[in-house]
């Protein structure tokens, strides 16, 4: 062994290797070691005195690959120093996680020290045992009526926003964080945000948010800022799932994990998958993003003996809207349903903008109705949904042969259509609705419809809960 | 002892070396932990290993302990009821030893080892059998009774049988050959990617009820038939393969859960023991195997689930039951097949897919069948294959989907569409093919006369109307001349009355063979009638009007059931005669 910088030899205990045979890219191969377990995590030292992570991609007799994570530039094959570090990326959980702020490689960000004591876990987790999962049923108050009433979240779902650039997913998720609870309940949500690739005034505006509302406490900040290296953006999702995994199924918390811009972590792995010479699959994303973004997103649920919950909130962008290409499509596949945000409503000015027809939560109808929210709540949603539907159809149609082309019925749907986006979707940031408000919200713009037209809706819930039979009665439901 | 070490890691595939005479297929245990894997190449020195389990961590130099075996499911009483990974480990069982998560190197076994069973002999001693009779029987469930069968490869005189209760293990008869004795047990195994033998292949004729009425009216699946069911996320393939494992007329039914999600398993699991199988009274799990490989568990034992399912699969239909393999996904197979590939540096064909997925696809869906069993008594049984496909960006223009239709009968084809207006099962009637429709026909006719000939109409009439609409689309509805306004209502009718099935409990989950048949008649002989009124001059729009054509829509829920259609049928025929006589129009009897 060659002098090594003795400042190294504090700090990385063991096994130092001084030079390596070929950097190629991001890829580093490494002879003459002993042998070095898969995955197992690379510590690096160049020249400049720079320290990165890396992992090992392949791991042989006498040889390993490994994958620099962090920037390559400034690397020399000749002067780099190299030390294995026997594990996996493991981080230390305690209860003190709560309140910090920490980057991609779970550094502190925010002056306070390093979480040194706790428990150790490997960043990718275990899979949950499909027996060992409760099936979700509890349906979280979000005070947001679009979501609450047509597409409710539920405890332990995975349920993403589709957004686009330029439109208000930062304040719909600040809101949710801010608001969710389960009514009945005094517990509120532990928050833990991963932001992924994020702009640091976006990364901002989500701090200060969760100072103001004093969700703070409550939460655990990830942040990998645009600016980070682009690898570290695989790693950030993980560790913030690490987190939660320990906050619900060790503290028995129920947690929610919003992971944004989980695009920006789709684009990091295509780039490492490149990096690594891999067979390209649709749009030059691997073959194997299904399965990994999998490995994250199944990381929600809830398990028998454990009393805490993961649900999750990715929120991710999609160029021009689009659903079919691989991203949002692959999401699509594997969460449980999606929020689609719509720029036509937003330049409506309505917020939030939630595009109702290709929306979905499909845990919903476990977790509402009578008992858990209020008898009428599916039958008015999907009263609403098919009203909208006409609407919407009624409001092409008029694009094409004008409304005075309309028959009478259609222009009521219309008309209908303009009101529920006016009043019924749209609310400000800053509104919370309760469930109870939400429906009879909904009642007050159904009622512009025919009354034997509500054929998605029992006679008797009508008659007990429509404008026309309470007003005048007593205000108790 | 055989012994091998690592050479290599690269994910999921490991290179060993170190025995020479390793077999391909040979099932072998990898590093200290013993994570299970199979040699699925072997070269001069080496040979390459797909493991089953997560290897992170695992380092070259560590051993390769190689067992001897095949990739086997075990095979005997105790299946029915349980819920298995990919390799046949029952998930319960990991559960009690690791928790919540599931550990690494986890080796537990499929059947219950203590578990005795009462074994009812029907041989005696001295007779001759071989391979496929039946030598005793074990009440398995309440619902079905476990034939214990003499191993295909198998044949003697039986030297002793012993009535009693039984582990799996236990020996319940020998069988003598010249010099041999061979032990004969309750559980039997048998290797996964090996099909099972049968004495002949049959023509599929008899349909599997499903109770939807798109599927069993118009794109009936036989039993012993092999289906696709490819659709876009969301478009309700899950759905759909949940009903029909729910209340299909199958003895038998074996779910994959391949490579989706674990909520979606656990849907199945809370389910299936609360609802009772309608025809026996009993819980729905008494007749099901869950195979559980979901898309946070190792990718590569996914594609080993799919193997596990038919086998056992053909396990039952050998005994003589109608059994029903549904896989979701089988996309997600095909990936992981592909993942293996790419790992290995094979040379990708289309979409990073080896050239031989084909050959996959084809093997596992010709493992499907109608068949007359090995060995006495005579029976017949059947496996029935019914999987999902999930296109990348819902375009069916792809390898997995392509392929798949090669080698299956029918195809549900899933239309996004219908999906977003809530109209499920969202199965496009145009695009979707059975090519079993023909063989279950004379079923129907035998017991609904006249019933394929409904079917046909309305096919028929469903394809004009949407013709018509694209016209109507551009035209204004009101422009179109007054026959073809009725198609337009009639087929709302067979499509809001009929086609659409959204139900999720209560009397419309589940629609039986005389209720479709009466409902397509019914909508049928209403579109004959309302034709005649039509052509002798009464407005389309009188019957448009008619109320009772909304209540024939909605017909389909009235928990009365074939009563309710009775009474609509004739509240709308008392409406139609009526509006005959205001003009004067005389209705003969139903034309054809
Ligand atoms: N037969 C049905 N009846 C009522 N609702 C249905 C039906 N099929 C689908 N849906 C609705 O559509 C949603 C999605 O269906 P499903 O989960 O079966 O889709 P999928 O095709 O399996 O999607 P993925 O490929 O993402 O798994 C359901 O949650 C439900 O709301
Ligand atoms: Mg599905």
């Amino acid at each position: 062994m060659v002098e090594i910088p003795p400042q190294l030899l504090n700090r990385w205990q063991g096994k130092i290797y001084r030079g390596v045979r070929e950097i190629k890219g991001s890829l580093m191969v490494i002879d003459g070691i002993e042998p070095v377990g898969y995955e197992e995590i690379v510590r690096i030292m160049s020249a400049d005195g720079v320290e990165r992570l890396g992992r090992v991609l392949e791991a042989g007799r006498g040889f390993a690959i490994v994958q620099v994570l962090g920037e390559e530039e400034g690397l020399e094959a000749t002067n780099v120093y190299v030390h294995f570090t026997g594990s996996t990326f493991k981080i230390k959980v305690s209860e003190d996680v709560l309140g910090r702020i920490f980057n991609g490689r779970y550094e502190p960000i925010d002056g306070l020290p390093p979480i040194l004591s706790g428990e150790e876990r490997d960043v990718n987790g275990s899979p949950i045992n499909p027996y060992a999962r409760v099936y979700p049923h509890e349906f979280i108050q979000t005070g947001i009526s679009i979501i609450d009433v047509m597409f409710s979240l539920i405890r332990g779902q995975k349920l993403p926003i589709f957004s686009q650039s330029g439109l208000p997913h930062d304040a719909i998720a600040a809101q949710i964080a801010r608001q969710a609870t389960i009514p009945g309940e005094e517990e509120e949500f532990a928050i833990v945000f991963g932001g992924v690739g994020l702009r640091s005034t976006e990364a901002e505006y989500f701090i200060e948010e969760f100072r103001r509302s004093g969700a703070l406490e409550r939460s655990v900040v990830v942040l990998n800022l645009a600016s980070d290296p682009p690898v570290e953006r695989l790693l950030t999702p993980r560790i913030a799932l690490t987190i939660a995994e320990y906050l619900a199924f060790d503290l028995n918390m129920h947690v929610l994990v919003i992971l944004i811009d989980m695009t920006n972590y789709c684009e990091a792995l295509r780039e490492m998958s490149t990096a690594r010479g891999e067979v390209p699959g649709r749009g030059g994303y691997p073959g194997y993003m299904y399965s990994d973004l999998a490995s994250i997103y199944e990381r929600a649920g809830i398990v028998k003996g454990r009393s805490g919950s993961i649900t999750i909130m990715p929120i991710l962008t999609m160029p021009g809207g689009d659903l079919r290409p691989p991203i949002p499509d692959t999401t699509g596949y594997i969460t449980e349903g999606q929020i689609i945000l719509s720029t036509e409503l937003n330049a409506k000015g309505i917020y939030p903008p939630v595009d109702v027809l290709p929306s979905l939560s499909r845990l919903m109808r476990s977790g509402v109705g009578a008992g858990k929210t209020r008898e009428d709540h599916k039958a008015v949603a999907d009263q609403l949904y098919d009203a909208y539907a006409r609407g919407v159809k009624a409001r092409d149609l008029a694009s094409i042969v004008g409304e005075v082309g309309l028959s009478q019925r259609m222009r009521r749907y219309l008309k209908f259509a303009d009101a529920f986006e006016e009043k019924f979707i749209n609310q400000d940031a800053y509104e919370e609705r309760s469930i109870d408000e939400s429906l009879d919200l909904a009642w007050e713009v159904l009622s512009l419809i025919p009354e034997d037209e509500l054929v998605r809706i029992p006679r008797s819930l009508i008659s007990k809960y429509h404008p026309k039979y309470r007003r005048g009665a007593s205000r108790e439901h | 002892m055989r012994k091998g070490v690592i050479d290599l890691i690269r994910g999921p595939v490991v290179i060993g070396s170190g025995v020479p005479d390793i077999q391909l297929g040979e099932v072998v245990e990898v590093g200290e932990e013993r994570l299970l894997g199979e040699v699925v190449e072997v070269e001069r020195e080496r040979f390459i290993v797909q493991v089953y389990e997560s290897t992170s961590g695992v380092k070259p130099g560590e051993p390769i302990y190689p067992t001897g075996k095949r990739l086997v499911a075990e095979l005997g009483p105790g299946l029915l009821s349980s819920i298995f990974d990919g390799l046949e480990r029952p998930l319960k069982t990991l559960y009690e030893l690791s928790g919540p998560f599931i550990g690494r190197g986890l080796r537990v076994n499929a059947l219950d080892r203590h578990r005795k069973w009462h074994f009812r002999p029907l041989v005696k001693r001295g007779e001759e059998v071989s391979g496929g009779d039946v030598i005793g029987l074990v009440q398995e469930t309440s619902v079905i009774e476990h034939r214990v069968m003499v191993p295909p490869d198998l044949r003697g005189r039986v030297a002793e049988v012993w009535e009693g209760d039984f582990t799996v293990e236990d020996v319940v008869a020998v069988i003598e050959r010249g010099e041999r004795r061979y032990e004969l047990r309750l559980m039997q195994e048998w290797p996964v990617r090996l099909p099972r033998p049968y004495r002949e292949k049959l023509p599929p004729e008899v349909p599997l009820i499903t109770g939807q009425r798109v599927i069993d009216t118009f794109f009936p699946v036989a039993k012993g038939g092999a289906v696709c069911i490819p659709g876009g996320f969301g478009t309700g393939k899950t759905m759909t393969l949940h009903k029909i494992s729910m209340r299909s007329d199958a003895d038998v039914v074996i779910y994959v859960g391949c490579g989706e999600r674990g909520n979606e398993m656990s849907e199945l699991l809370t389910e299936f023991p609360r609802l009772t199988d309608p025809r026996t009274g009993r819980p729905l799990m008494e007749r099901s195997i869950l195979i559980a490989n979901t898309s946070n568990m190792p990718v590569l034992a996914r594609e080993a689930s799919v193997y596990l399912g038919i086998t056992i699969a053909e396990y039952y239909r050998d005994q003589g039951y109608n059994v029903l393999m549904i896989a979701d996904s089988s996309s997600r197979w095909a990936e992981a097949i592909r993942e293996v590939a790419t790992r290995l540096e094979e040379m990708p064909v289309e979409e990073g897919f080896p050239a031989y997925l084909p050959d996959r696809l084809a093997e596992l869906y010709e493992r499907a069948g109608r068949v007359v069993a090995l060995g006495r008594p005579e029976r017949e049984g059947s496996a029935t294959v019914i999987a999902a496909v999930s296109p990348p960006g819902g375009d069916f223009n792809e390898p997995v989907t392509v392929h798949t239709l090669r080698f299956v009968g029918a195809m549900w084809a899933l239309d996004p569409e219908l999906a977003y207006r809530r109209h499920f099962p969202a199965i496009n009637w145009l695009k979707s093919f059975s090519q079993y429709a023909a063989a279950v026909e004379k079923w129907w006719e035998e017991k609904f006369p006249g019933f394929s000939k409904y079917r046909r109409r309305a096919l028929r009439l469903l394809t004009v109307a949407s013709e018509i609409e694209a016209i109507a689309n551009i035209v204004g509805e009101g422009m179109l001349p007054d026959d073809q306004r009725l198609i337009l209502l009639a087929s709302e009718v067979l499509r809001e009355g009929y086609l659409r099935q959204v139900a999720l409990e209560g009397e419309d989950f589940f629609c039986r063979p005389e209720k479709q048949y009466l409902m397509l008649k019914t909508m049928m002989d209403f579109y004959d009638k309302a034709y005649m009124l039509i052509r002798h001059g009464v407005p389309v729009d009188e019957l448009v009007a008619l109320r009772e054509v909304y209540e024939l829509m909605r017909v389909k829920e009235d928990e009365r059931g074939l009563e309710a259609v009775k009474e609509a049928a004739a509240r709308l025929n008392e409406a139609l005669e009526k509006l005959a006589e205001k003009h004067g129009v005389k209705l003969g009897g139903s034309s054809g």
